[in-house]
């Protein structure tokens, strides 16, 4: 099971670095939950997202948007994930499989400078559907309350 | 040789050769560029054109204009937004936050009434506090153990009588006007501000009556409740930001999601308050679009609109006229820093701090309210994909900042346009205006006496 964990990861890695933002909502499951926050806000128990989809149809939306109205200067990420470490597993049905994993995400600018651009990790959960793994809820909790300029590609 | 006798023994005992050869080398270099340059003025332009309608680009780019910002701006005769009601609502509750660049504490003492004091020892200058929220009945220093009251007076110093009869402060030694700079506090509708200037008006005069009046429509009299906490980091000077968001004409056309979901257009109704000293605006549009206006946008073929975007999931976009006056979208503004949003239902106060010359932090917090309906909350949520750093209608503000900031990087004698909507600074019935960000500056400038 880790295996596959650790292959869905990389291909949603692969998915935001390639540029291929298209494919991003098919890592989901059609009702599902993606939100960014950060540490603070999570531990505070706080509700609100820099990103707060509740559908796969949300999240292909904000693909939409990023490609035909929102403005800003080319960057790409680097994501560079951790071994997803598996939290819990509920057996009955279907089975979700609550994980974490840590993440890395560089930015690269137009200019071509490097930053670490944020951290943090996904906590997840997995469900199987069609024999395939899909994150059923995804929060991405950054370890910073820090964004610097903008948050267009999703993390 | 600009180097003195004296500098030269010291050099030449105390060090090598090498150090003197470099001092000597430098001085000579210096006075060699200030010969060559005897003919040019370095002197840094401070001209400012005449009227309200250009700003120079060297009031966004310079070290010795932020530097006066602190002492005129925020230390000046303001009200800077220091914290929300809510996030201390008990005894001994405190935050950290800034008035420029200043460290600042915001506490509640057993009194129930709201203190503010500057984030620094009497002692040697160190941070009181070092936690962003906390609760504490005293504050002490981690440095030398220097005690504080929740009003930032000073209680107590360690060891003041010394050790065994030993060392102590000296016997004619006065504690006398020892404590960190106080602020003098105003609460607004739960919005907390303060100020270090002696002469700063009532904060309802300061507002002035429609600004105020336009604050209390959305927090008055409500119990807020706290939904979230981001900082974002401009890469621009702080006023670059303040002007954008008082920039009524950049909405529809930079953010495009905007107009091409129909949620605002410059042909709905709206229009822009401005307060008497400029400073303060309230810009507003409201749902109903002007009649026969429509295609307006379409005419006009600019980038904005856009026939291919079809969203898929609107529940975004649902909202409730909560306020009941048909007004969508509300932003406010009190200078030097601080705004106030509504969106639909998303409901944000914004705080304006200066990092740098061209750094900014903008201190996001999202609110609700105790009586939210679930409904009602969850429309809040999900609207806040609208705002923020990854907001649609907004990511842009992070950057446009920064593209100012590099386009006028070799422009320091230049000037910017700001005449839409006439010269003056009075508020509008319309809002293709810039008359608030000339009022911006109308404000700023009698602030900085520049």
């Amino acid at each position: 099971m880790n295996d596959q964990l650790i292959q869905l990861n990389a291909e949603y890695a692969a998915a935001l670095d390639d540029d291929r933002l298209e494919d991003w909502p098919s890592f989901f499951t059609e009702r599902c939950f993606y939100r960014v926050t950060t540490i603070d806000n999570y531990r505070q128990g706080m509700q609100a997202g820099l990103i707060y989809a509740d559908s796969r149809d949300m999240l292909a939306d904000r693909i939409l948007s990023l490609r035909k109205a929102n403005v800003y200067e080319f960057h790409r990420y680097r994501h560079v994930v951790g071994v997803p470490r598996i939290l819990g597993n509920d057996a009955q049905g279907g089975g979700t499989m609550r994980v974490s994993t840590g993440f890395v995400v560089i930015r690269i600018s137009r200019q071509g400078q490097y930053e670490v651009f944020a951290s943090g990790q996904y906590l997840d959960e997995v469900v199987t559907e069609s024999g395939k793994l899909l994150l059923k809820r995804r929060d991405v909790v950054c370890d910073s309350s820090r964004i610097d300029t903008l948050l267009a590609i999703p993390l | 040789m600009g180097v003195s006798q004296s500098d030269t023994t010291i050099l030449t005992e105390g060090r090598s050769f090498v150090i003197v050869s470099c001092t000597e080398t430098f001085v000579s270099w210096v006075e060699t560029k200030m010969h060559d340059n005897s003919s040019l003025s370095i002197a840094a332009p401070t001209e400012w054109p005449d009227g309200h309608a250009h700003v120079p680009y060297w009031v966004f780019q310079r070290q010795d204009v932020l530097d006066a910002e602190q002492k005129r701006v925020f230390e000046g005769p303001v009200w800077n937004y220091l914290a929300l009601e809510a996030e201390i609502p008990n005894a001994g509750d405190y935050k950290t936050t800034f008035v420029g660049r200043m460290p600042v504490v915001v506490t509640r003492d057993t009194d129930g009434e709201i203190y503010a004091f500057e984030n620094r020892c009497a002692h040697r200058g160190a941070l009181i506090a070092l936690n962003d929220f906390g609760n504490a009945s005293e504050h002490t220093c981690v440095y030398h153990a220097w005690r504080y009251d929740p009003q930032g007076n000073l209680r107590d110093i360690a060891f003041e009588q010394g050790v065994r009869g030993q060392g102590g402060m000296p016997a004619d030694f006065s504690r006398e006007g020892l404590a960190p700079r106080k602020l003098r506090i105003a609460s607004f509708c739960g919005l907390v501000f303060g100020s270090l200037h002696d002469d700063v008006p009532d904060i309802e005069e300061y507002l002035g009556d429609e600004v105020a009046a336009r604050l209390e429509r959305v927090v008055g009299g409500r119990q807020i409740e706290i939904l979230g906490r981001f900082t974002q980091t401009l890469p621009n000077n702080w006023k670059l930001y303040a002007e954008n968001v008082r920039d009524t004409y950049h909405a529809s056309l930079l953010h495009t999601f905007f107009t091409t979901f129909k949620i605002t257009r410059l042909t709905q109704e709206g229009g822009v308050l401005i307060s008497e000293s400029g400073g303060n605006h309230a810009s507003a549009s409201y749902s109903r679009v002007v009649e026969g206006e429509e295609g307006y946008y379409a005419q006009q073929a600019i980038r904005s609109h856009n026939d291919e975007l079809k969203i898929r999931d609107l529940s975004m976009l649902n909202h409730l006229d909560e306020f009941g006056d048909g007004i969508q979208l509300q932003i406010l503004t009190v200078f030097p820093g601080f705004v106030l949003q509504q969106i639909h239902n998303c409901i944000a106060v914004r705080q304006i701090v200066p990092a740098s010359v061209d750094k900014t932090d903008l201190n996001w917090t999202y609110l609700g309210f105790a009586d939210d309906t679930e409904e009602l909350r969850q429309m809040r949520l999900k609207q806040s994909n609208l705002v923020g750093p990854a907001g649609f209608v907004s990511m842009e503000d992070g950057a446009v900042g920064g593209f100012v900031q590099r386009g006028i990087a070799a422009a320091e004698d230049r000037q910017a346009v700001i005449a839409l909507g006439g010269y003056d600074t009075q508020s509008q019935p319309f809002r293709a205006t810039e008359s608030s960000i000339r009022g911006f500056w109308r404000a700023y400038r009698d602030t900085m006496k520049i």
